[in-house]
């Protein structure tokens, strides 16, 4: 059915359709309409779970970690300095292998304080072993939503999931998308199912000590766990354009990236917008291209190299910056030799900047550069 | 024949390697007894987890977790929700915190699991410092004991536990000692009866923290409560009842005295 939500209805809606057991949440701004939207679910009966009410971000992961030891599918939800509260709780919930989803409505970090979006939170976290994906729109947030849970809770994954929405440009502003059936939703994702739980028939210990001797298997099995995330994408989106007739392309979207010289890399909701400029350039005859970050744990290096096979030069745009280097995907990406800062706070990115950014490009520009 | 004659033979806690005359060791080995193997035990960094959970030797036999420092009461909560939802009955939560854990760390997510009434049974084992670290002051260190970071002795009082607790409202809380086995299993038995949030605070000294033999934890665990230092009760609907009056409150100095943590400090006593 065809509905006008926000980003955050969006994808609370395709989290009642995965029908999470255990969800717990504490309040911040960006992402309190999302947990508000499945608490109404669970209180109208449309909704079978338990709604917890956390007293901190970090009892929010560790209640959905207990939740996910006993062996349900959770959800919890955050925000900025809520994200960084339960920092402690991410590579915990990572190297535990609960594959719990977590909404993050990105948002600023403070000092100063700001309330609007950038997505200097998530990536600050980059390396807490979670997949992390960013979505554009409010369907896609919604798919990632039920894509999420199928790719977390595969037995070779068990591995969180964090779906992330820019915070206000996303999170608040509405747009039409389809809300899948029920019936639909449990065809793609199955009741979930784990070794990885309490037994009273085969007691086990979780989250132990492992010292110099073991420590490294388990941080190698992690991060192996996360290199089978490529493949369980593309299987996962077969499965989902089979059922729900909507196909989404890998952990990058390449927007005419195929015979592109310039190529502007980004992530989240200021993707489309980038198109726009590299369908109007692509007019007066420059080959621009546009490279969507969809993932970037596990990050998208081949898919990466493949997009800029014809580019001559490529620039990162990202809202973001790792104090004291370069935004922190620029970081990844040797490849770019521009990096452009922006968005940081909330501050507007016009088509004009982006503009500018291909001018740059065709100018030779290289280093950072601050919108 | 004592209570602790006819708790269960099997062990649910062994083969750790907590030192000689560890208190909280012995405050979980009984509590597992009591609760039997459908208990599911979360442990947040400190000495129990510490001594227990050392891949590939692992001490527990029933379902263990070691949970984020400060995350016991509220991981305890998920599990509760979470084997609720997978239609399990008839297990006990409980969770092993030491003092910092419960007064320091742990407080925030402890009062929101009292407040929610979740359906656990929270044990707060007090070696009256962080001992798993080297011995550094916590909430519930005592007025003049000496820590590694109070070398003259702390200079302040022990938190009131039970005074923040009852203020919850909550449906049974308790103090225990070690010192006292008999009283102690009561109270766990009873706390596993009750549905709601249950609180129990045992007394558990640390030798090797405490400057006492390592042959001394239950002697002087009982000592505590005989001067009056260390108050066993329960609270029920509201109510604090004393469950074994002080017998020697004018032998408290020797409390002290014998304690290499209270000597030469200048403030012996909780009153100091």
């Amino acid at each position: 059915m065809r509905k006008f939500l926000s980003g955050n209805d969006a994808f609370a809606e395709g989290t009642r359709l995965a029908r999470p057991q255990v969800i717990s949440a504490y309040p911040i701004t960006p992402q309190t309409t999302v947990v508000e939207r499945l608490s109404e679910f669970v209180e109208d009966g449309s909704l079978d779970a338990e709604f917890i009410h956390v007293e901190s971000e970090h009892s929010a992961l560790s209640c959905a970690m207990g939740a996910s030891l006993a062996g349900v599918r959770t959800f919890t939800a955050t925000s900025s300095q809520g994200l960084l509260y339960m920092a402690e709780c991410l590579p915990y919930a990572a190297g535990g292998r609960f594959p719990i989803v977590m909404m993050n409505a990105n948002r600023s970090i403070a000092l100063p304080w700001n309330i609007y979006g950038d997505q200097s939170d998530s990536l600050s976290q980059i390396s807490s072993g979670w997949i992390q994906a960013y979505a554009e729109n409010a369907q896609e947030a919604l798919d990632f939503a039920l894509m999420s849970y199928y790719i977390a809770e595969l037995p070779e994954i068990s591995t969180p999931f964090m779906v992330n929405l820019d915070g206000f440009h996303l999170t608040h502003t509405y747009e039409v998308a389809d809300v899948p059936t029920q019936s639909q939703a449990d065809d793609f994702l199955p009741k979930y199912e784990t070794a990885n739980r309490v037994n009273f028939q085969t007691p086990q210990n979780f989250g132990f000590s492992a010292g110099p001797e073991w420590n490294a298997r388990f941080k190698r099995n992690q991060h192996e766990a996360m290199l089978n995330v490529r493949e369980a994408v593309a299987e996962a989106e077969i499965r989902f354009a089979g059922i729900f007739r909507r196909k989404y392309g890998g952990l990058v979207d390449a927007y005419r990236c195929d015979d592109a010289e310039y190529v502007l890399i980004t992530l989240g909701s200021i993707s489309g917008l980038c198109r726009e400029v590299a369908d109007s350039l692509r007019e007066s005859g420059v080959k621009a291209g546009v490279l969507r970050l969809r993932y970037v744990r596990p990050f998208p290096d081949a898919e990466i190299l493949g997009a800029l096979r014809t580019a001559k030069a490529a620039a990162v745009l990202e809202k973001d910056i790792s104090v004291g280097h370069t935004g922190v995907i620029a970081a990844h990406i040797p490849q770019a030799k521009l990096n452009v800062i922006g968005g940081l706070g909330g501050a507007d990115i016009s088509a004009e900047h982006i503009r500018s950014i291909f001018a740059a490009l065709r100018d030779g520009e290289e280093g950072l550069k601050w919108l | 024949m004592a209570v602790a004659d006819k708790l269960d033979a099997r062990e649910f806690f062994f083969g750790h390697k907590a030192c000689a005359g560890c208190g909280g060791s012995l405050a979980v080995r009984i509590a597992l007894k009591v609760l039997g193997e459908r208990a599911v035990a979360t442990l947040p960094a400190g000495c129990m987890s510490a001594v227990g959970f050392n891949f590939p030797q692992l001490a527990f036999t029933n379902n263990a977790f070691i949970s984020p420092f400060a995350a016991t009461a509220s991981v305890m909560t998920g599990l509760e929700a979470g084997l609720r939802r997978r239609g399990e009955t008839d297990y006990h939560i409980v969770g092993f915190a030491g003092d910092g854990g419960t007064a320091d760390i742990g407080l925030q997510a402890l009062s929101g699991a009292i407040d929610r009434n979740d359906n656990i049974i929270y044990i707060c084992y007090d070696n009256e410092a962080y001992m798993n670290t080297g011995i550094q002051k916590s909430g519930l260190t005592p007025l003049g004991a000496r820590t590694t970071t109070t070398p003259g002795g702390s200079r302040s009082r022990k938190k009131d536990m039970s005074a923040i607790i009852d203020a919850h409202g909550i449906p049974y809380a308790a103090t225990a000692s070690v010192g006292y086995i008999d009283d102690y299993i009561r109270k766990v038995e009873k706390a596993a009866s009750i549905k709601g949030t249950k609180y129990i605070h045992v007394l558990a000294p640390c030798p090797t923290g405490w400057g006492i033999a390592t042959d001394e934890t239950v002697e002087i665990a009982r000592e505590a409560v005989d001067v009056g230092v260390w108050e066993l009760k329960e609270y029920e609907n509201g109510i604090w009842t004393t469950n074994i009056e002080p017998k020697n409150p004018d032998r408290v100095e020797e409390y002290y005295a014998r304690q290499g943590r209270f000597r030469n400090t200048g403030r012996k006593t909780q009153n100091g």
